[in-house]
């Protein structure tokens, strides 16, 4: 089964996100386990798409850095399976649902679960087209990551009610990427939430500093960090295990 | 595989194409389109009114044209024309604009934002949206911005403002991704005006609908001509709005070949192509299962044609069945012999069509002399082509200033 609860047991969830393959292939393996090392409760491992919608500049970058270091979803699952060679560390995939459906939804759900993953985010599988994924998901004990928006509303009933592993609450409308300010009502969005599911709830899209990661905690379970992550691996290239050991250290301090 | 929901077929689904596979954030949004839609597509005002705009503004019922020199001179087939080429603002693209615009008045919405490939569509929403007083961003491939610059200054001509878009391979594929992000951050006051039969549903409904006055109009034109139905309709297809408008009418008289033309570019066996239906697999991108131009990892391939307007790596959802269900064919349009077309349908009929129908063009040139003189070939002509003419001359090695 999933060790996606580990990551929530009697604490704040720090989620830290990377991109596979960015800046390559090995480097991409050690900064999963820099990341789990220093201290993030659950590592979402992005897989990327030729056509990412859903993200901003930075993660599309990370993603065109990534096919010149010939990413595959096949290469995805070789990456996990080095990472877990040396560490248990709860994962999820961020995956386009394209690259779900041409690998086949049976033997990619079979993968994860060989490796040991806890969990699929699709962010472009609403809860309309669910079902034709989630039969393989369940049956091989992998949690889809429902996602919720600030627009959700009346639809978070249908969205939650039989979530598992956490729910992600989407904070801005629009891409990834880190911002400034989150006008989203999230304490509101979190309680509407809570009242269909005992899932844990993380928070993502735009959070990047320890301060909005501690206003943050304060309303939900987790907090998940994408575009700074990706962003410190695009300025440092092969050698940002230092930068990223510090950065997971101030939000980790941040959150407890 | 089937899966364990109500027997009914699901909305917005042609046979296993179509779907609503988009981000959450836009969810809400596409359900309170869905429900807009519905309602009004049966609301007589609504009805009339759009009915209205297309007839005094747009220029409908455009005319069917019978091409006897062509017809002559390939000396088969009857072929007429189909002359969307004629419809305010050059292209079938204002029928559905006018559709989709006066929709999003009624929903309240006071800014519309669209994707376009050659511009007809870019051109065609700037032009409702000034009618409408609304305000309007278009999102164009930096590549297409400069092989229909015309266009581009016809869209700020009407007010739009034009983003370039430089992801990717600055083409319509990028230019829906961008439309479709900026849409995701801002659904309040934006309606997205897709161009095509293409997105999640409702749009591949709603855009068939709004195009289907074509076939309509073309059965009613054919048959008070000739007395009886065509043996062929041929239309060029990219995402494929102007060919299912073309198509829809006459799917139900199953004696009718409806033939769609795609852009084969530099050939089907390079990679310089995108014809989709002969070379592409079953995907989802962009909101909808169908038939995509993909590799083994599911990634999109970059495809090509002369074409801006047919230069997309996927078809709508709606075609897709109809190529599964053998109800439609589907044949690859090169370069080369778009090219061609555009110059004898020029000579031969005095008519410069676009180079994204001149692929159905093409293709009347082949069919043609196969059939006997007593049958009759609808082609639609779904634009006018000015805004090829010096990306035609510079193909021919010639440079003009434009």
């Amino acid at each position: 089964m999933t060790n996606i609860s580990d990551a929530f047991k009697n604490k704040k969830a720090f989620i830290g996100f990377t991109v596979a393959c960015d800046p390559d292939f090995e480097k991409s393996v050690d900064y999963v386990k820099t990341l789990a090392a220093a201290g993030t409760d659950l590592v979402e491992i992005g897989v990327p798409f030729s056509d990412p919608i859903a993200d901003g500049p930075v993660i599309q970058e990370a993603g065109l850095r990534a096919f010149k270091s010939g990413v595959s979803t096949k290469r995805v699952f070789e990456m996990v399976a080095k990472i877990r060679e040396e560490s248990s560390v709860p994962l999820v995939l961020l995956v386009y649902l394209n690259n779900v459906f041409k690998y086949g939804y049976a033997k990619f759900f079979a993968t994860c679960q060989d490796l040991k993953i806890g969990g699929v985010i699709i962010p472009d599988l609403p809860v309309e087209e669910r079902a034709e994924v989630a039969v393989f998901a369940k049956n091989s004990g992998c949690s889809l990551i429902p996602l919720v928006a600030p627009t959700s509303g009346t639809r978070i009933k249908k969205i939650v009610t039989d979530a598992d592993g956490f729910v992600y609450a989407v904070s801005s409308l629009g891409v990834t990427g880190a911002r400034n300010k989150i006008a989203t009502n999230l304490q509101k969005m979190i309680t509407d939430i809570k009242q269909f599911t005992d899932t844990p709830v993380a928070v993502g899209f735009g959070i990047h500093s320890p301060e909005q990661a501690a206003q943050i905690s304060q309303v939900a379970d987790g907090v998940i960090v994408g575009s700074a992550i990706v962003k410190i691996i695009a300025q440092e290239g092969r050698h940002a295990d230092k930068k990223l050991t510090d950065y997971v250290h101030a939000m980790k301090t941040a959150l407890t | 595989m089937q899966n364990n929901l109500s027997d009914k077929p699901q909305a917005g689904r042609f046979g296993e194409y179509g779907g609503q596979y988009v981000p959450e954030t836009l969810m809400h949004e596409i359900e309170k389109l869905t429900e807009a839609y519905n309602h009004y597509k049966n609301d007589p005002l609504f009805k009339d009114e759009l009915t209205d705009l297309l007839h005094k503004y747009a220029n409908r019922p455009s005319l069917l044209y019978h091409a006897q020199r062509m017809s002559e001179d390939l000396g088969g087939a009857q072929i007429y024309f189909k002359r969307e080429d004629l419809n305010h603002t050059g292209s079938h693209k204002i029928n559905n604009v006018l559709g989709q615009i006066l929709l999003a008045k009624k929903m309240h919405k006071t800014r519309v934002i669209a994707e376009t490939g050659a511009g007809q569509h870019g051109v065609a929403t700037a032009t409702v949206a000034a009618l409408m007083g609304l305000e309007c961003e278009i999102f164009m491939g930096q590549v297409d911005t400069e092989r229909q610059a015309l266009n581009v200054y016809r869209m700020r001509l009407l007010g739009a403002k034009v983003h370039s878009v430089t992801t990717g391979t600055g083409t319509l594929k990028d230019a829906v991704n961008a439309a479709m992000q900026e849409w995701a951050s801002r659904t309040e006051d934006t309606h997205y005006v897709i161009g095509s039969v293409m997105g999640p549903h409702p749009f591949p409904t709603m855009v068939r609908d709004f195009q289907a006055c074509i076939s309509a109009e073309i059965k009613k034109q054919i048959i008070t001509e000739t007395g009886h139905l065509p043996d062929a309709v041929v239309a060029c297809v990219g995402g494929g709005s102007n060919a299912i408008g073309a198509f829809y009418h006459f799917i139900e008289d199953k004696h009718v070949r409806l033939i769609g033309c795609e852009a084969a570019g530099k050939g089907i066996d390079t990679t310089q192509h995108a014809a989709t239906l002969e070379r592409g697999t079953t995907s989802i991108f962009h909101g909808m299962k169908s038939i995509f131009l993909q590799n083994d990892d599911g990634q999109i391939n970059q495809v090509y044609s002369i074409s801006a307007g047919l230069d997309y790596p996927g078809i709508g959802p709606e075609h897709a069945a109809l190529a599964a269900a053998n109800r439609a064919e589907y044949v690859g349009i090169t370069d080369d012999e778009a090219v061609a077309a555009f110059e004898y349908i020029a000579r031969e009929e005095g008519i410069i069509a676009a180079i994204e129908s001149c692929h159905a063009v093409a293709y009347v040139k082949k069919l043609a002399p196969q059939m006997r003189t007593d049958q009759i070939i609808v082609c639609n002509l779904s634009g006018r082509g000015d805004k090829d003419v010096a990306a035609i001359a510079r193909y021919q090695g010639e440079e003009i200033n434009d």
